[in-house]
């Protein structure tokens, strides 16, 4: 371990710039995000994932956020494992009829302010499972949503910047430090 | 053949089902499997019905040895299976729910993937409107002193599936693990019935996000047996080339989260790096990090140019200089095999008897691996071996995925090498058909079987995710171990919800 660690020490990190926040979803949360709310937070955003019927690719790029490439926390934003601590949640899948009742009631249990993030195509509006007896279809169907993130999955650089917007969406216009 | 062709086999052959046997049998017969397959004659490897109908997918003892047997039930019952064989009592409870067919004297009748929450019942059969009613599930009693129970789920601590666990604990030590899956089911089987092929094709490639390609081969499979067609050779390499990066971005994924999982995060990061650079190589290559949609029938939707190929050939070159470094780390770090070795056990005898595939099964003494029995192309032509490990604790559910590892890039180097040329799509005629797929994903064996109708459409599709297999198997690796255990078995079994829940 030490000789692995000590090669380390000598390597430039793996972690690469972030990326611009999208545009997109910055005017889309305009409207939505309290300034207010927002500022009491400040620029550290505790998310809970729900999976709430996904086919698990949003899931596995999710969690590339975490790795050296992306480094999530370095923003700031890290994973939590209660809706409790939570500030964000960050839903995938067509909301199956099986999942429903868990994220509602993962919704009533994270405390306000909150936010939610539809991530993936399914989150939208049921994508390709849309119309089966079994999902009741887009996130936005059972809890209000705050921001889409789209994609099949989106890759990580693409969630990244979604998250990104929601943290400026608050923060003072071009105020944004240059992370990295 | 002798298991499978004796009398079991005595029953009508359907035509136009490839590549193996469909034979439509009587009750009788339909037992004789069933006891068969109990007595460990032959091996499970599907169970699945459509209105009025029900099938059964044998291995015989040689695994070239596989055949369906199908039971008509005009009066919505058959003989259960799982009354003889517990590998098929949640087959059978899910397929009651989905089509209503009755499994005769069925030991276990509580409801599985129907959680009393669609509105409808038997969604593929009679299709009754039902109010949702949401009513409590039964889970089995255990009695004893001092036992507590710890439920956790749906919505778990991670960022993973959802599904939810009841334990029964005595102090530390978990006394039963109850699973109750079914939360993420979709439908898919629904979906597929009159879709399009290019529309079921995708269907099926987001039955299980992470065995997306090994989903999307083993369709592609099917149909092009209820075809009678081949895709041509090259198509076939370039599908083999993005199985294997797949099984190697969740071989890393998966040996990285155990470590994690034993608090050994300095793993987890490093082979998070060599899954990202394999994500990375396949958006090179294949223009999708995850390679969804490539595959298709008739061939492949995607071409490898020399851009490609030196990604892959860089890719290869880094995992080669890196990943030894990581083996060497894990197998000198005391205080990870502390918590690896001795944990989880799975018996060889029960891998066998529910025909575990995948690193859960090869852990535990099961060499089945469908690219080597029954085999397809390309695998035929390639050199490589399979690993084979008998304690079957999470160490050696960890220790198969490192050898795989190094046989994929190994299969890697060999498909760079000598790659065809040639055409990457063979024209779909559009004529009705049965077809069956085996196809080895890195979580083990997915099945497919597919008819078509006449005019080119699905008429019905069933996908086996071979975590139908395992799921069960994990509550009996956990038996006796510690609560603070279970993520470790957990994450070494690494079944899929989606793919079981379909």
């Amino acid at each position: 371990m030490r000789d692995l660690l000590f090669r380390n020490i000598f390597r430039t990190p793996l972690t690469e710039p972030a990326p611009d926040a999208d545009a997109e979803a910055m005017a889309a949360l305009a409207a939505r995000v309290d300034r207010a709310a927002h500022r009491r937070l400040g620029r550290s955003l505790a998310i809970r994932e729900v999976d709430a019927g996904s086919c698990n690719g949003c899931e596995l790029e999710i969690h590339a956020l975490n790795n050296a490439y992306y480094d999530l926390e370095r923003f700031g934003i890290r994973f939590v494992a209660s809706p409790r601590h939570a500030d964000v949640l960050l839903v995938t899948g067509p909301v199956t009829r099986n999942m429903r009742e868990a994220l509602e009631r993962t919704y009533n249990a994270t405390p306000d302010p909150k936010w939610v993030v539809a991530v993936g195509d399914c989150a939208v509006d049921g994508g390709c499972f849309a119309g089966s007896y079994a999902v009741v279809g887009g996130v936005a169907d059972v809890v209000p949503v705050d921001l889409h993130i789209r994609g099949c999955p989106p890759s990580p650089t693409h969630l990244l910047r979604g998250l990104l917007a929601l943290l400026d969406a608050g923060a003072a216009p071009a105020k944004r430090p240059a992370a990295g | 053949m002798p298991v499978l062709t004796d009398q079991i086999l005595q029953g009508e052959r359907i035509r136009d089902h490839r590549p193996w046997p469909r034979v439509v049998v009587d009750s009788g017969a339909w037992t004789v499997a069933a006891t068969r397959v109990a007595d460990g004659h032959a091996t499970l490897l599907g169970l699945w019905a459509e209105p009025g109908t029900v099938h059964m997918a044998l291995l015989g003892e040689a695994a070239s040895d596989i055949a369906i047997v199908s039971l008509a039930c005009p009066d919505g019952r058959f003989p259960s299976v799982g009354r003889w064989h517990a590998p098929a009592l949640r087959l059978e409870r899910g397929l009651r729910d989905l089509f209503g067919l009755e499994p005769a004297d069925l030991p276990d009748e509580r409801p599985w993937l129907d959680h009393g929450r669609w509105g409808v019942r038997h969604p593929l059969g009679g299709r009754a409107e039902t109010p949702p009613s949401g009513a409590p599930y039964g889970f089995l009693p255990a009695e004893g002193e001092s036992l507590h129970q710890i439920p956790v789920g749906p919505v778990h601590a991670g960022i993973i599936e959802p599904g939810h666990f009841r334990f029964t604990a005595n102090g530390e030590t978990v006394v039963r693990l109850e699973e109750r899956l079914g939360y993420v089911h979709k439908g898919i089987e629904s979906l597929m019935a009159g879709a399009e092929l290019e529309r079921a094709a995708q269907l099926a490639g987001r039955t299980s996000g992470d065995s997306t390609v090994a989903y999307a081969i083993a369709f592609a499979r099917a149909v092009e047996s209820a075809l009678d067609i081949e895709a041509p050779p090259r198509a076939q390499w370039l599908r083999a080339l993005m199985a294997e990066l797949e099984r190697l971005a969740n071989h890393f994924g998966d040996i990285g989260a155990v470590c994690n999982d034993a608090a050994f995060a300095l793993m987890h990061a490093h082979c998070g790096v060599l899954r990202e650079r394999v994500l990375r190589a396949a958006d090179t290559c294949f223009g999708h990090r995850l390679m969804r949609d490539r595959v298709v029938p008739g061939g492949v939707d995607t071409e490898l140019d020399e851009r490609g190929k030196t990604a892959l050939r860089d890719l290869l070159a880094n995992i080669r200089e890196r990943f030894p470094r990581l083996v060497h780390l894990y197998d000198n770090t005391a205080s990870l095999l502390d918590r690896t070795v001795g944990t989880g056990i799975l018996k060889p005898a029960l891998a066998r008897q529910y025909g575990a595939g995948g690193y859960v099964g090869r852990a535990s003494g099961r060499a089945f691996d469908a690219r080597r029995m029954p085999g397809y192309p390309p695998y035929d032509g390639l050199a490589f071996e399979v690993p084979l490990r008998d304690e079957g604790d999470v160490n050696a559910r960890v220790w198969i995925r490192i050898r795989e590892v190094e046989q994929s890039l190994s299969l890697i180097d060999q498909m760079l090498a000598r790659l065809p040329g040639g055409a990457l799509r063979e024209a779909l005629p559009q004529r009705a058909g049965e077809g069956i797929a085996l196809v080895e994903g890195f979580r083990g064996d997915i099945l497919v079987w597919v008819r078509l109708g006449p005019d080119g459409k699905v008429l019905r599709c069933h996908l086996r995710d071979p975590s139908w297999f395992q799921w069960p198997l994990l509550e009996a690796a956990i038996e006796g171990n510690i609560v603070a255990d279970f993520p470790l078995c957990n994450k070494s079994f690494n079944c899929s919800y989606s793919g079981h829940d379909l």
